[in-house]
């Protein structure tokens, strides 16, 4: 078993720490150990070391110096300020937040309020992942008539959400109602800056 | 509409009334929205919070609820101005602190406020007198419900309602309770209380949130996590959290009746003493010693009609408040606290003397039978 810290020499110190009723297991080389402090009880806590100093640092284990793509926000101005920079952020930075909003809150999973306009693609989004889970254990299990009728249902429900992109599409009104729209409005930004501009004739 | 002439009266969640109103000042529930696509306001450019703040001044000022509201830019208010939204819970002091591409709009009652470009880009808030969260938030859900035909608000299917802060993300709801706890200050059961309550994900702060002092004995009880609950949810846990904070007050306050009656008469007795004779009072002092005022009308020491005025003193001695009437420069500490004493003296005059033989002591009737105390709340699962 490696360092949890350095990953490189075997661990000989293992510590297990109960905070706020959950326990935090951590496995330390000797040089490590001493490096933290473990010898002084009053100057280590666990949950410093796994969660960095402050609930900021968790937000590193993005590599380093990643922006989000839609706001320039990055990892450093999230730990000077707590706060991030645009919704695109809580994608950009999934993998360190999840941890972090799992120690902050009683669950990671929102299962409150949702907006009338998004509730039916939302729904339909949680369908979607269980027949699709349902579909790959129907194949692996070699229930094929299973799987073709899971496949169809699967079929349906992709299709509702193009027709009802194209719909919302069509009103005019913001196209967020399925995730297949936010495709199609995905490709359309990138396509901007590509398409040529006009441009005035010296 | 004029601010002066909705900071005229004092709010409903002041002057009406509203159950378990004598321990329980106020509910008030936040819900935070940010729009779709649009960087937080900490990191979007001044053009961009501009667009914003338009965009949801325009869909707020148009809710039928807000027919009769006043709206303005937070640089178009008065530093003064600014501050009396604060001592009236209307806004943030965070928000006061916000200039250009910021805005407030609420309605006369000021029963409903918004935040425009605080944290979030929306920061919506009902409050009402007394223990009612469930109204409170049936009233800001529907306006929140009313928001959503003409604003998009981001939304994540897994997370929720996204907010600039992760600690807000989910609900995006802060719900809370004002709480006037003299009888467990007194009793110094309310450290006990306060731990016991943080332990269960819930924080009680001071009278101003975050960070801020507890002052006249007032108490914020809130919600601390967002998110992995529904808003009922989170309500009923805080709901019955309240009401075991609610029962511990009643509980001491009877048990100090009946055991140290003296300590409590005195209390009072020196702080009606203080107030009717000071000629320069902070108002940190005067918080104190109106809390001992307050609990002393809860007791039947002053007839009840003097409610409405003390509580309003509550109020009244904030620094900004003592100051709106004038429009002269703004007042020095010095010259507040003896004008702030001079207003309290006046409001006083029109008071009785505590009525000393009125205490219930020995046998009370109609108070809670469970004089334990020493519970603390816990909560059902």
């Amino acid at each position: 078993m490696f360092c949890d810290v350095c990953q490189s020499k075997e661990a000989t110190v293992f510590l297990t720490q109960i905070i706020e009723g959950k326990m935090q297991k951590v496995n330390l080389c000797e040089t490590c150990s001493k490096e933290k402090g473990v010898n002084d009880p009053t100057g280590f806590a666990l949950a410093d070391l796994l969660l960095g100093l402050g609930a900021a640092q968790e937000i590193e284990k993005n590599p380093a110096g990643a922006r989000c793509p839609v706001c320039g926000f990055s990892q450093a101005d999230f730990k000077k300020t707590g706060r991030l920079g645009c919704s695109a952020c809580y994608d950009t930075f999934a993998e360190g937040l999840s941890g972090m909003l799992k120690n902050m809150h009683r669950g990671s999973i929102h299962v409150g309020k949702v907006p009338a306009k998004l509730a039916a693609s939302r729904r339909r989004g949680q369908e979607l992942a269980v027949l699709q889970g349902d579909l790959e254990k129907a194949v692996r299990e070699e229930h094929f008539e299973e799987a073709a009728s899971l496949r169809d249902q699967i079929h349906r429900l992709e299709v509702e959400a193009t027709v009802e992109a194209a719909e919302a599409a069509a009103s005019g009104k913001s196209d967020e109602a399925s995730a297949a729209s936010r495709v199609t409005e995905l490709a359309a930004g990138e396509a901007e800056p590509v398409a040529p501009k006009p441009r005035k004739k010296s | 509409m004029k601010l002066s002439r909705i900071i005229a009266n004092t709010g409903e969640w002041l002057s009406g009334a509203g159950p378990h109103d004598q321990i329980v000042v106020s509910s008030r529930v936040r819900l935070a929205r940010n729009l779709k696509g649009k960087p937080f306001p900490g990191w979007a450019k001044k053009a961009e919070r501009v667009a914003v703040l338009e965009e949801i001044r325009g869909a707020v000022e148009g809710l039928p609820e807000m027919s009769e509201s006043f709206s303005e830019r937070l640089e178009d208010l008065s530093p003064l101005e600014k501050q009396v939204l604060v001592e009236r819970h209307l806004i943030s002091r965070e928000h006061a602190a916000k200039g250009a591409g910021s805005a407030v709009v609420m309605n006369t009652a000021q029963t409903l406020s918004f935040m425009i470009n605080e944290e979030d880009h929306l920061r919506m808030q009902a409050i009402r007198a007394g223990l009612q969260l469930d109204e409170v938030y049936k009233m800001i859900n529907q306006t929140d419900t009313e928001l959503e035909d003409s604003l998009d608000f981001a939304f994540h299917n897994d997370l929720g309602y996204l907010t600039a802060c992760p600690t807000n993300v989910g609900t995006g709801m802060r719900a809370s309770a004002m709480m006037h706890l003299p009888g467990l200050v007194m009793s110094e059961q309310v450290n006990k209380i306060i731990n016991s309550v943080n332990k269960i994900g819930l924080a009680v702060r001071g009278l101003h949130g975050e960070g801020t002092e507890a002052m006249g004995n007032l108490f914020q009880v809130s919600n601390q996590t967002t998110l992995g609950e529904a808003e009922e949810e989170i309500i009923g846990r805080l709901n019955r959290v309240i009401f075991q904070i609610l029962e511990h007050e009643q509980n001491a306050r009877q048990v100090l009746l009946q055991q140290r009656p003296e300590t409590l008469l005195d209390q009072i007795g020196r702080a009606y003493g203080i107030l009717c004779h000071a000629h320069s009072i902070t108002s940190k002092e005067a918080l104190n010693l109106l809390s001992f005022i307050k609990m002393g009308v809860d007791l039947g020491l002053f007839p009840s009609r003097c409610r409405l005025q003390v509580d309003e003193l509550f109020i009244e001695t904030q620094p900004a408040h003592l100051q709106k009437g004038l429009h002269a420069v703004k007042l020095g500490a010095e010259e507040r606290d003896s004008l702030r004493a001079a207003l309290i003296r006046a409001k006083l005059k029109q008071m009785p003397e505590p009525e000393i033989g009125k205490i219930p002591t020995n046998g009370n009737p109609g108070a809670t039978t469970n004089t334990s105390g020493t519970t603390t709340p816990s909560e059902e699962s």
